[in-house]
């Protein structure tokens, strides 16, 4: 393997969780729903994930928990801003407060334990291409499932009515309610989605880039998430061009600080929270006049008035 | 089931809501002890009762509500006025940098002049740390949730560069720690033996301007005006533009006022993990505050217990110390929905002819 397909092979892994997790945001934020609460789900996926996974033994098992974990707290924040109507963006960060300390609370008597970490899958004689055989074919179960994802969301959304109903309730949400469409209850299967894919992406964080525990992991992924979704102007395969670029940039700089650039090491770690900032702004002045992309009625509390 | 507005929801609705908000949260703990297999009383007496059972205790919750306080007033000016400023815990950081960056260039030769302008300075570096998400949002409708959010990180990774780096101590065995301030370098206390200072006095000052300027001012119900009808209140002729810029600086400053003081204050030198999550914390006071500048005291001084509770508790009961951030997150939630409750109905769904 050469070094040009290890670094690729490391980026498409950095890349991975960010690109679950958002593309399970962006169907949230299609329904017209804004859930913040991004990290705290991604994180309590980790740990269920890693904890499950080391009590029974099987990794399987800590994925599906993971997912559970993640579809529990997207179901808690789907009860307050669907059922109660309440503040969309308090409501994600009290499910980001929430997950943060729940799951030091579920990690905390596995800090330390490792595991051997989900392998990889070689597609055989596929994988034995040079160069691009490693690299598409020789991966982890979860990138195969990331692209299977995108691909579906995007067929989802744009070839099915299911799809066109979902995208009229996030842009309007009134007139979707008048055609007879059940707004909260399609909203809510979006969130409970969104909540099983950050519950994935954090099983991934824990069982396969770090396969062991250690409190706050996430380290402001689900957020970057979130911040892709807006980069991607809500289209998923955006979504995953987005997904890679960070993912290149976060490796870009753990080789750089390897090598001994003469920069400290804390500007580089600072980079792709820099280069989030900067890419917002770029994007949104790439935009300008362009009128709103947003779904119009995101974040906007939904109640049928009978 | 339908969600309808009382018509009858009175001003004792305010109070109630937050007030049933803590009784959950209470009967959840009790629930969550039981469960991790602690006597509910004991650990509810840890957490609630030993923080403010001697003068020292009460000096130390007044050390920790009034960061939460300085900053859960300013928050909620922006969250007022639907500026969502999530970076707190960055403008926080940023003001106890420049400020204890005075501290640390005047070592030695300061004077009683050090302290004013350690604050000053601090004020302001929050100030302006917090218009960089306020300018991106009003010329490019960038969200400020995210600019906000990713600078927390920016300012922790800027405050581990400055302590390992050029602020370390020359004489501190290598530890990523800044001297010791000098004597004009800090807040004095306000009791001897005590650690209560200076700071919890400007910020309850601060509450009290805060609270003036919201209920008598016009800019106060620009501000009311803005959140709750952003419509009216621009045929009224209000900028949102300028509002934004200005609470966003506000609450900078404050949260920066607040990282100063705490620098000079209680720490007296700045160190990595310097803060305990105060800005994020301050979101939940606010909210419990019900984003009011008395109710804000009054909920700093609250989650001010919780947080030596829990510190408590990692002692006593050898709970993770993250069982406060998950009370924390469940108080937010029933905040939340209490407000709801209260001021909606829940009524079964009329049974009228299929539509």
């Amino acid at each position: 393997m050469t070094l040009a397909t290890a670094i690729l092979l490391t980026v498409i892994t950095a890349a991975t969780p960010l690109l679950i997790a958002a593309i399970g945001e962006l169907v949230v934020e299609r329904s017209g729903v804004l859930n913040l609460g991004v990290e705290g789900m991604m994180i309590m996926g980790a740990a269920t994930g890693v904890a499950t996974a080391i009590v029974t033994g099987s990794s399987a098992l800590g994925v599906l928990a993971a997912i559970g974990a993640g579809m529990a707290l997207a179901a808690l924040f789907a009860l307050l801003t669907l059922g109660l109507a309440a503040n969309q963006v308090a409501s994600g960060l009290a499910l980001t407060i929430f997950g943060l300390g729940l799951s030091g609370v579920v990690g905390a008597p596995f800090v330390g334990m490792q595991r051997e970490g989900i392998g990889k899958i070689a597609l055989p004689l596929l994988s034995d291409i040079p160069v691009i055989g490693p690299i598409l074919f020789r991966q982890d179960p979860f990138v195969y499932a990331s692209l299977a994802l995108v691909a579906g969301v995007a067929w989802f959304l744009w070839r099915t009515k299911a799809g066109l109903t979902l995208r009229a309730c996030g842009e309007n949400p009134v007139s979707a309610h008048a055609l007879g469409y059940p707004v909260l209850r399609i909203r809510l299967y979006a969130v409970l989605f969104g909540g099983a894919c950050a519950g994935l992406a954090g099983a991934y964080l824990s069982l396969v880039l770090t396969p062991f525990w250690t409190a706050g992991m996430t380290a402001g992924r689900g957020w970057i998430a979130l911040a892709i979704v807006v980069f991607a102007s809500w289209l998923p395969l955006r979504a995953m061009l987005g997904a890679y670029l960070f993912g290149g940039l976060i490796i870009l700089q753990l080789h750089a600080q390897t090598a001994g650039v003469a920069v400290p090491s804390q500007l580089l770690a600072a980079l792709p929270y820099l280069i989030t900032i900067l890419a917002l702004t770029l994007i949104m002045a790439a935009r300008r006049g362009a009128g709103g992309v947003a779904p119009a009625g995101l974040g906007q509390p939904f109640t049928p008035d009978r | 089931m339908v969600l309808e507005r009382r018509a009858d929801a009175g001003p004792w609705a305010l109070i109630l809501s937050p007030l049933l908000a803590v009784a959950l949260t209470l009967a959840s703990s009790v629930a969550i002890f039981w469960f991790l297999g602690q006597d509910p009383w004991r650990a509810l007496n840890v957490y609630f009762l030993m923080p403010v059972s001697d003068f020292w205790g009460i000096q130390e919750v007044a050390v920790k509500a009034t960061p939460l306080v300085l900053i859960a007033v300013g928050l909620a000016l922006c969250f007022r006025s639907n500026n969502w400023n999530i970076g707190a815990e960055g403008q926080f950081l940023i003001g106890a940098i420049c400020g204890g960056g005075i501290a640390v260039w005047t070592h030695g030769w300061g004077g009683p002049w050090v302290l004013p302008l350690m604050l000053m300075c601090g004020a302001l570096g929050g100030a302006l740390y917090a218009l960089i998400p306020a300018v991106l949002k009003v010329k490019l409708r960038v969200n400020e949730i995210l600019v906000s959010l990713m600078l927390v990180y920016v300012a922790e990774f800027l405050l581990d560069w400055l302590v390992r780096g050029p602020w370390r101590d020359p004489f501190g065995f290598n530890m990523p720690q800044t001297v010791t301030f000098a004597r004009d370098a800090t807040l004095p206390v306000l009791f001897d033996g005590g650690r209560m200072n200076l700071g919890t006095v400007i910020a309850l000052v601060v509450v009290a301007v805060a609270a003036v300027v919201m209920a008598r001012t016009l800019k106060g119900f620009e501000i009311r005006l803005v959140g709750e009808a952003p419509r009216a209140a621009r045929f009224a002729g209000f900028s949102d533009t300028r509002l934004t810029i200005t609470v966003f600086a506000v609450s900078g400053a404050l949260a920066g006022l607040a990282g100063v003081m705490e620098a000079a204050g209680t720490v007296r030198q700045l160190l990595p993990g310097f803060s305990p999550g105060y800005g994020f914390t301050a979101i939940i006071v606010a909210f419990l505050g019900r984003l009011n500048p008395v109710g804000c005291l009054i909920a700093g001084v609250f989650i001010a217990i919780t947080f030596i509770g829990g510190e408590n508790a990692q002692i006593i009961l050898r709970l993770p110390r993250d069982m406060t951030l998950v009370f924390q997150g469940l108080l937010l939630f029933y905040i939340l929905a209490c407000d709801t409750l209260i001021l909606y109905r829940l009524r079964p769904s009329p049974r009228r002819a299929a539509a």
